[in-house]
């Protein structure tokens, strides 16, 4: 499997060596933690009434941690830009049609992906769920309808695109900035309307996950058409 | 702890120990990108044993399903034409 | 041994096999698979170790690892992106041997 000359041969057997002593070290270093470690948590649960949502990560992610939540998704506009700089989008011409159950089994999937990614959405302000567990649900509906159906799939680079590839770090940005316009520190949520904003750039960042997912994996800048 | 928690962490663990050598060891590429879908499957698995539903649902949406098409449909443009382009045909 | 403890030692495991992958292979989609396999390994530390608050876990640690899952799944698109323009401009996608 490793065809190489001896020097590189023993320069990957130390690596392998000391490679081993850290795990050696790291695994002791895990096995003398402490069993039980409330960690943050008890702080978490003193302050969760005021957070505006019922479920704990959420609130972390979009209330008390929310600055780390706008730059994630910075990240993501950012990666996809690079993918943008690199090339054209081509999405290579299907050689065969999909047949008729894989194509209408795609026209009935795609619909319900979309509802279930809208419950998702509202389902985290109380349980298990989100913005990113939405958002990664709708780019599967994308990457979906890229695979089967590509030649009825149109994407146009544009205004609509852009406004909705901004649209997650754009009102999440909007709101820190109207807070702060209004006296309170930056993303300080006012208390009796934190569960809506929440809501509010959870719905705008589920778009623009999902797009931008969808658009990482087809791969290159699409071309500029009518703005439709 | 019972027993069969015991067997359940056990066997889960084991497997994704495996799965994790033959991504990194696989002869063939697809086989080690299937390898490692397969790994991402089981890990949100792992993550419900524990206890943490909403880091499952992300990592079986993203972790199995978006960074299996990604590193699939790479694979497959690095399978088709490896050839030497120009800058041409990417200027807008 | 404590339930916490079996996966937070599987994910420092997976880590050490990820790191090894990491620097024995020469292709860069092998290298990326990698990558990816070590910030597994992290990810299941992390959430090991956030069990450790009992049968509700510390909810900071699921936080964080579910913003590294979206960032790690972004710089890997930006990776593979660059990967495939890598062997449009040299013809392949191997890093080039001791002798190049």
């Amino acid at each position: 499997m490793i065809k190489t000359d001896p020097l590189r041969f023993i320069a990957i057997l130390l690596a392998l060596l000391t490679i081993v002593a850290f795990g050696h070290m790291l695994a002791w270093s895990l096995w003398t933690l402490p069993p039980e470690a409330a960690g943050l948590s008890l702080i978490v649960n003193e302050k969760m009434p005021e957070s505006g949502v019922d479920a704990q990560v959420t609130a972390i992610l979009l209330n008390f941690r929310s600055y780390d939540t706008l730059l994630e998704l910075v990240v993501l506009l950012v990666a996809l830009l690079g993918a943008w700089y690199l090339g054209k989008l081509h999405l290579p011409p299907q050689d065969s049609k999909p047949g008729l159950v894989l194509e209408g089994l795609v026209r009935f999937l795609v619909p319900v992906m979309i509802l279930v990614t809208g419950y998702i959405l509202w389902l985290g302000s109380h349980a298990a769920g989100g913005a990113f567990q939405a958002g990664a649900l709708l780019a599967g509906a994308g990457v979906l309808m890229l695979v089967v159906i590509a030649e009825k799939v149109a994407v146009r680079d544009g205004v609509r695109l852009r406004a909705l590839l901004v649209a997650g770090p754009g009102v999440f940005a909007l709101v820190a900035g109207g807070l702060m316009l209004s006296g309170k520190l930056m993303l300080q949520y006012p208390q009796q309307h934190a569960g809506s904003l929440i809501l509010l750039i959870e719905a705008a960042s589920t778009l623009t996950i999902g797009i931008t997912l969808t658009l990482l994996f087809a791969g290159g800048r699409p071309h500029r058409g009518k703005t439709d | 702890m019972s027993l069969l928690d015991w067997l359940f962490d056990g066997l889960l663990g084991l497997t994704m120990l495996w799965l994790g050598i033959r991504v990194v060891s696989g002869a063939e590429l697809l086989n080690t990108i299937m390898s490692f879908i397969g790994l991402g499957i089981l890990m949100a698995l792992a993550w419900m044993r524990l206890g943490a539903p909403d880091v499952a649902l992300a990592e079986a949406a993203l972790g199995g399903g978006v960074t299996g098409a990604l590193l699939l449909a790479a694979f497959n443009r690095l399978k088709d034409a490896p050839s030497v382009q120009t800058e041409q045909d990417d200027k807008d | 041994m404590s339930q916490f403890l079996w996966y937070a030692l599987i994910g420092a495991v997976l880590l050490c096999i990820g790191l090894a992958g990491l620097v024995i292979h020469r292709h860069l989609l092998r290298r990326i698979l990698a990558l990816n396999v070590m910030s597994t390994g992290v990810f299941l530390v992390f959430v090991a170790l956030a069990k450790r608050a009992g049968e509700v876990p510390d909810p900071v640690p699921l936080a964080m690892v579910l913003t590294g899952l979206v960032v790690s799944v972004s710089a890997t698109a930006l990776a593979l992106v660059l990967i495939v323009r890598i062997q449009h401009l040299h013809g392949s996608a191997e890093l080039p041997g001791d002798d190049a």
